[in-house]
């Protein structure tokens, strides 16, 4: 039976769509895994030294130990909000001759080796090996080192059962929230109460025993509540969220481009992924903080360019790319009603042009750092709306990539495909070697006149160019239905 | 009137669509049978558009699909669950298309009132999305936005599957009001041979995606059908 599950795993693996995606994503992808495990590992072995030469008088594993409360209940709130038991897996084995029994240690066992349980292994571990070289006591630090291991597993079987809770999140958020005010304003030292209690588990390893019983008892829960469970219209259910309708009547002054405008509002905001991007745009509008604070951009005008472009261009850059393949499960549809393509398309032109507005208003306060970094904002919201917006949506017409709205919104790659890399070159590559060619040959005025203007240009040529990204559309009709088409 | 003319379509070698000549006149009930693969839906999209025949061409009333798009304003399709958006609640939904077919909202709210019945209080103001209905109930909400706007072309891809008894029953009765003062055209394929015999005065069989039987029906048509499918 076992080896059944373990087959059936194995293929689960190799036959997911995230090995069936294009060469390029896959390499970058996997860099993308291997950077954040190398950088633990890093952390892992470098952190020994690093503390040694910040506080020289500090010993390494208490300074680890006293922030070690923090990385628990922020562990428990990413996962709270990321992991989910994979229950559904089960399904089609309820009605097959397996013992509920059986399937559920199935399914509990095999979350213990969920990826969210091994990222932080790239650190405990050679950070152990660091400390053990260092002639650290080997039975303390590998007591530790278990209780660490065993309290990721804690972690993993607590989330379930919270994982259920809304009210859960609150009170972990408040948890940290508070620890972390107490910590600020000083009224009482967390770094030294969460310090005692993991250098205890150095002093005394036995103490390990403690989060081994945490750890079987947060595992009996989880099997009599799944046990009590197990059935379609209880773990095993689909989830159905009641639908919020908002009276979108205020956008039929909009005329003919009325039914796309409501229509497109309702994609972004029904939808987990597309959510994501509208919501991460307005993350994106503190990307100056970065720059703008830092002295040693400050002579780099290109840079800040870059970074002024990404403040109010967050939408424009995210959600423009994977137009119109958000709406790729029903372009056949749209493509057999008597549809204006001109109306459709410039709908989507108003819509990434207003949440650019709105961002470049939020933006307002940049005027603090000075006008020339304002200025330079201005230019670039500018340069987003009139130019950016424009290539964005001719590029949609190459997009040959189905997106699944279903599925989960984040860190998903679905749509993603070479262009979208691409499309870099004109989006942010343009308006910076602009910027340079005018700032070198006439100043730093001339170059944000430049990008401005060419912002403006696209502002009111706009017309013709959409007329004639609807007819590209059209061309490109039946290669885009094919592709939207395939799963996958 | 639909008209196609010499109608193939290839995948690299393999042609999974030849007909020579159809002619489909204006009011007629016209069925489409065959087993899987008989290239029913792939003659359905080429009707509309969606892919591009290899060779031919198909002109529905005076206009040639692939040439012009005027065709869309006549005609009303629902080929499965792809064509509805699923983040949108069935009013929204319908709404979208009526704005399209050139409804304002009350139109349509008085249009939908005559699919009380079909619709026996489980589609209108459920606070659901598409994408959380049932399998029988999205393809109710998808034949019934087919019929907004009084399209005078209706294309129903296997309207009767997954339907409950009492609405396909309601559902043939309603086709067949459709077609009865010879104005709508109405193109239905289905598995069922016993459906479609009671909805069309027309049956064409497909088989490897050439015609091999077009009978006008009449009693002995369900036998003949039945005799022609058994193996």
């Amino acid at each position: 039976m076992f080896k059944q599950f373990l087959k059936l795993e194995w293929k689960q693996f190799f036959r997911s769509s995230y090995w069936q995606k294009g060469i390029a994503i896959k390499i970058i992808m996997g860099f993308f895994a291997l950077w954040m495990m190398g950088s633990f590992l890093m952390l892992g072995f470098g952190s020994f030294f690093i503390i040694k030469k910040i506080m020289p008088d500090a010993d390494p594993l208490q300074v680890v130990n006293s922030f070690l409360i923090f990385v628990i209940i922020g562990d428990l709130i990413f996962r709270y909000m990321m992991q989910k038991l994979p229950v559904m897996n089960i399904k089609p084995m309820l009605i097959l001759p397996i013992k509920k029994n059986k399937l559920i240690h199935y399914i509990l066992g095999k979350s213990i080796f969920s990826a969210f349980n091994f990222f932080s292994l790239f650190f405990y571990i050679p950070f152990a090996g660091v400390l053990i070289g260092k002639g650290y006591d080997v039975n303390g630090v590998l007591g530790w080192l278990i209780s660490m291991l065993l309290l990721i597993q804690v972690a993993n079987f607590l989330n379930f059962i919270i994982n259920k809770n809304n009210i859960a999140l609150t009170i972990l958020a408040v948890i940290l929230g508070s620890t972390i005010a107490l910590q600020y304003f000083s009224l009482y030292d967390v770094t030294a109460f969460s310090q005692q209690v993991f250098d205890g588990l150095v002093a005394t390893p036995i103490y390990a025993v403690i989060p081994l019983g945490l750890l079987v008892i947060l595992y009996t829960v989880n099997f009599k509540t799944l046990k009590t469970q197990l059935f379609l219209d209880e773990a095993v259910a689909v989830k159905v969220k009641d639908a919020n309708t908002s009276d979108l009547s205020w956008a039929n002054k909009f005329g003919d481009m009325a039914p796309f405008i409501k229509n497109e509002i309702r994609l972004i905001w029904r939808n987990k992924r597309t959510k994501t991007v509208f919501l991460m745009s307005f993350a994106f509008v503190l990307y100056g903080l970065i720059f703008f604070t830092q002295e040693t951009y400050q002579d780099m005008p290109g840079l800040l360019i870059f970074a002024s472009l990404f403040i109010t261009g967050g939408f424009v850059l995210n959600y423009g790319q994977f137009i119109p393949a958000w709406e790729s499960s029903y372009y056949r549809m749209l493509m057999t009603q008597n549809l204006s393509y001109k109306k459709y398309i410039e709908s989507k032109w108003y819509l990434m042009s207003v949440i650019t507005a709105v961002l470049f208003v939020l933006a307002t306060p940049y005027i603090y750092f000075g006008l020339d970094k304002y200025l330079m904002i201005a230019a670039g919201a500018a340069f987003n709306i009139g130019f950016n917006t424009l290539v964005l949506l001719y590029a949609g017409s190459f997009n040959r990539k189905q997106i699944d709205l279903n599925a989960s919104g984040f860190g998903n790659t679905q749509g993603t495909s070479a262009k979208q890399f691409i499309i870099i070159i004109p989006v942010m590559g343009v308006p910076v070697a602009l910027f340079y060619i005018f700032y070198l040959l006439l100043g730093f005025n001339a170059g944000i006149i430049a990008i401005a203007t060419v912002g403006v240009l696209g502002f009111v040529t706009k017309n013709y160019f959409i007329d004639l990204i609807a007819k590209k559309y059209i061309k490109d009709k039946y290669a885009a239905i094919h592709a939207f088409n395939q799963k996958g | 009137m639909i008209h196609s003319v010499n109608i193939s379509k290839k995948y690299k070698s393999v042609e999974v669509l030849n007909i020579e000549e159809l002619k489909i006149p204006k009011g007629q009930s016209f069925g489409l049978v065959g087993n899987n693969g008989a290239g029913k839906t792939t003659f359905f999209n080429i009707l509309l558009d969606l892919i591009r025949p290899t060779t031919g061409e198909i002109t529905n009333h005076d206009v040639v699909v692939n040439k012009s798009e005027a065709w869309k304003s006549f005609t009303g399709s629902f080929i499965d669950e792809s064509f509805l958006i699923g983040y949108l609640t069935p009013e929204e939904y319908f709404e979208f298309i009526g704005d399209l077919r050139g409804m304002n909202k009350a139109d349509v709210t008085s249009f939908l009132a005559q699919f009380e019945e079909i619709f026996n209080g489980e589609i209108l103001g459920k606070k659901k999305y598409l994408r959380d209905l049932s399998k029988g109930n999205q393809k109710k909400a998808g034949i019934v936005a087919a019929l907004i706007g009084n399209p005078q072309v209706v294309i129903l891809d296997e309207p009767f599957a997954n339907l409950d008894p009492t609405t396909q029953i309601r559902l043939k009765k309603m086709l067949k009001e459709l077609t009865e003062n010879k104005e709508v055209t109405v193109l239905v394929s289905s598995h069922d041979l016993s459906h479609l015999t009671e909805v069309c005065e027309r049956i064409v069989v497909l088989e490897k995606g050439t015609v091999v039987k077009d009978i006008e029906t009449s009693k002995e048509t369900l036998k003949e059908l039945e005799s022609h499918f058994a193996v």
